[in-house]
């Protein structure tokens, strides 16, 4: 098995991990920086649960080599500090038992700083690329509303 | 997790990649060509796909084009879905990019790959099938630009190390009256039952299909039915339903049955919408 050692600019900082060029972007993030906010789920790029923002699109980070991120900025769930969308889950209950949240804020912020006045018809495609097990959609919906209302 | 590990390398020209293709390939390194690479990953981790020799595309310079060049507009092979449906520059093919996958996937997944992949599911195909587009390839033997039609039957026809790198639309079908439905068999989400596409060309009509067969097409007996206006539309739908390509699927989206009971009404819906339907 050939590892590579790589750079990969991550929640603003530049780490250096050690992987096959055969990993995912979702394996050296949980597996070799501890970052385990994103969640595998069905690793085959169907819940959303690995989202994380690359450049500051959304993207499923088991759809992604981790080589593929060299010299992106990769943002998980840890880089998120107080944003209002973080703020927003709590207040309107946007989460049962968690598993799917840290995707729906990764996506939820992207679409709130790509597409700030989002109308019902982009919200709704941009989030159905996750999946909620829990079936908390009327909260996370009321969520990310209540954020690009204030807007 | 991908149970197999290959070399990767991310040529920025096109000459090189071709070169790295026939040296990978004497050395029997299975070499794949990727772009988006969502393929590799998902069809990887089932060992539906092994390479020891992964190109990536997604850095050659002509790859990465959308723009107008005199009546053409043209698409590199590596544009991700995302980012022609944000540009909206052929709203035909923003409008049937966007039914791919789901709008995350979209950011990842691009056009060349949609259009060569393995899956049944390939609609970007479709507007590029409607309207005539040439398609640039480049391999050993060089560069060649080849009518679309000439060269997708059932999927493009691609020889060992050619790859797609390009897609030149004339402005004529870009600015022509369109319509694009995608069916479902179950709620808004879930794998696309049909989708189709449709171009109005002056007065005829093209249609181009994705989910009926294991592959996309565009078939010109079924428009030719479909365009007769001597007939009733009734028996316009009837005989382009008879000139179809076989098999149609029959699968646990939909059977066979079901899925040409669905297109008939799909047709029915292309020639209201277009105002063709008299
Ligand atoms: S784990 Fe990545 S989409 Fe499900
Ligand atoms: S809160 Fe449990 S999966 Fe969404």
């Amino acid at each position: 098995m050939k590892m590579q050692i790589i750079d990969l600019h991550v929640n603003g900082t530049l780490r250096t991990v050690t992987v096959r060029f055969a990993d995912t972007l979702l394996y050296a993030i949980r597996g070799k920086l501890g970052l385990t906010g994103a969640k595998p789920g069905c690793l085959n790029g169907d819940c959303g649960a690995c989202t994380v923002n690359v450049d500051g699109w959304p993207m499923k980070s088991c759809l992604m080599l981790a080589i593929e991120a060299v010299g992106k900025n990769v943002t998980t769930i840890e880089g998120l500090k107080n944003t209002s969308i973080q703020q927003a889950f709590i207040e309107n209950f946007a989460f049962q038992c968690g598993y799917c949240t840290p995707g729906f804020i990764m996506n939820c912020h992207s679409l709130i700083l790509k597409h700030p006045d989002a109308d019902d018809e982009t919200i709704k495609e941009w989030l159905e690329s996750n999946i909620c097990r829990c079936t908390g959609y009327a909260e996370i919906e009321k969520a990310v509303k209540s954020v690009l209302e204030k807007k | 997790m991908l149970p197999f590990d290959f070399d990767y390398y991310k040529p920025t020209k096109l000459n090189e990649a071709v070169a790295l293709y026939q040296s990978l390939d004497k050395k029997e390194k299975k070499p794949m060509f990727i772009s988006g690479g969502t393929e590799l990953i998902t069809l990887g981790r089932i060992n539906l796909a092994y390479t020891e020799a992964v190109i990536d595309l997604k850095e050659i310079t002509e790859c990465k084009v959308m723009k107008f060049e005199g009546d053409h507009l043209v698409y590199g092979s590596t544009l991700t879905l995302t980012k022609i449906e944000e540009t909206n520059l052929f709203p035909l093919l923003t409008k049937t990019a966007s039914e791919v996958a789901d709008h995350t996937s979209r950011g990842k997944i691009t056009l060349g790959g949609n259009i060569c992949a393995q899956i049944f599911y390939r609609e970007t195909v479709l507007p590029f099938l409607l309207a005539d587009s040439q398609v640039m390839i480049v391999g050993s033997e060089g560069m060649k630009v080849v009518p679309i039609n000439d060269i997708f039957k059932e999927q493009l026809q691609l020889k060992n190390g050619e790859f797609l790198v390009q897609l030149a639309t004339d402005k004529r079908f870009i600015e022509a009256p369109y319509i694009s439905i995608k069916r479902r068999q179950q709620w808004d989400t879930g794998y696309p039952l049909i989708t189709v596409a449709a171009l109005k060309m002056g007065e005829e009509v093209r249609v181009a299909l994705s989910g009926l067969c294991p592959f996309p097409f565009r078939s010109k007996k079924l428009e030719d039915s479909l365009n007769n206006r001597e007939w009733p539309i009734n028996d316009r739908v009837d005989a382009a339903l008879a000139e179809l390509p076989r098999p149609i699927l029959n699968d646990v989206e939909g059977s066979s049955d079901y899925r040409l009971f669905v297109l008939r009404n799909l047709l029915h819906d292309v020639l209201e919408g277009l105002d063709a339907s008299f």
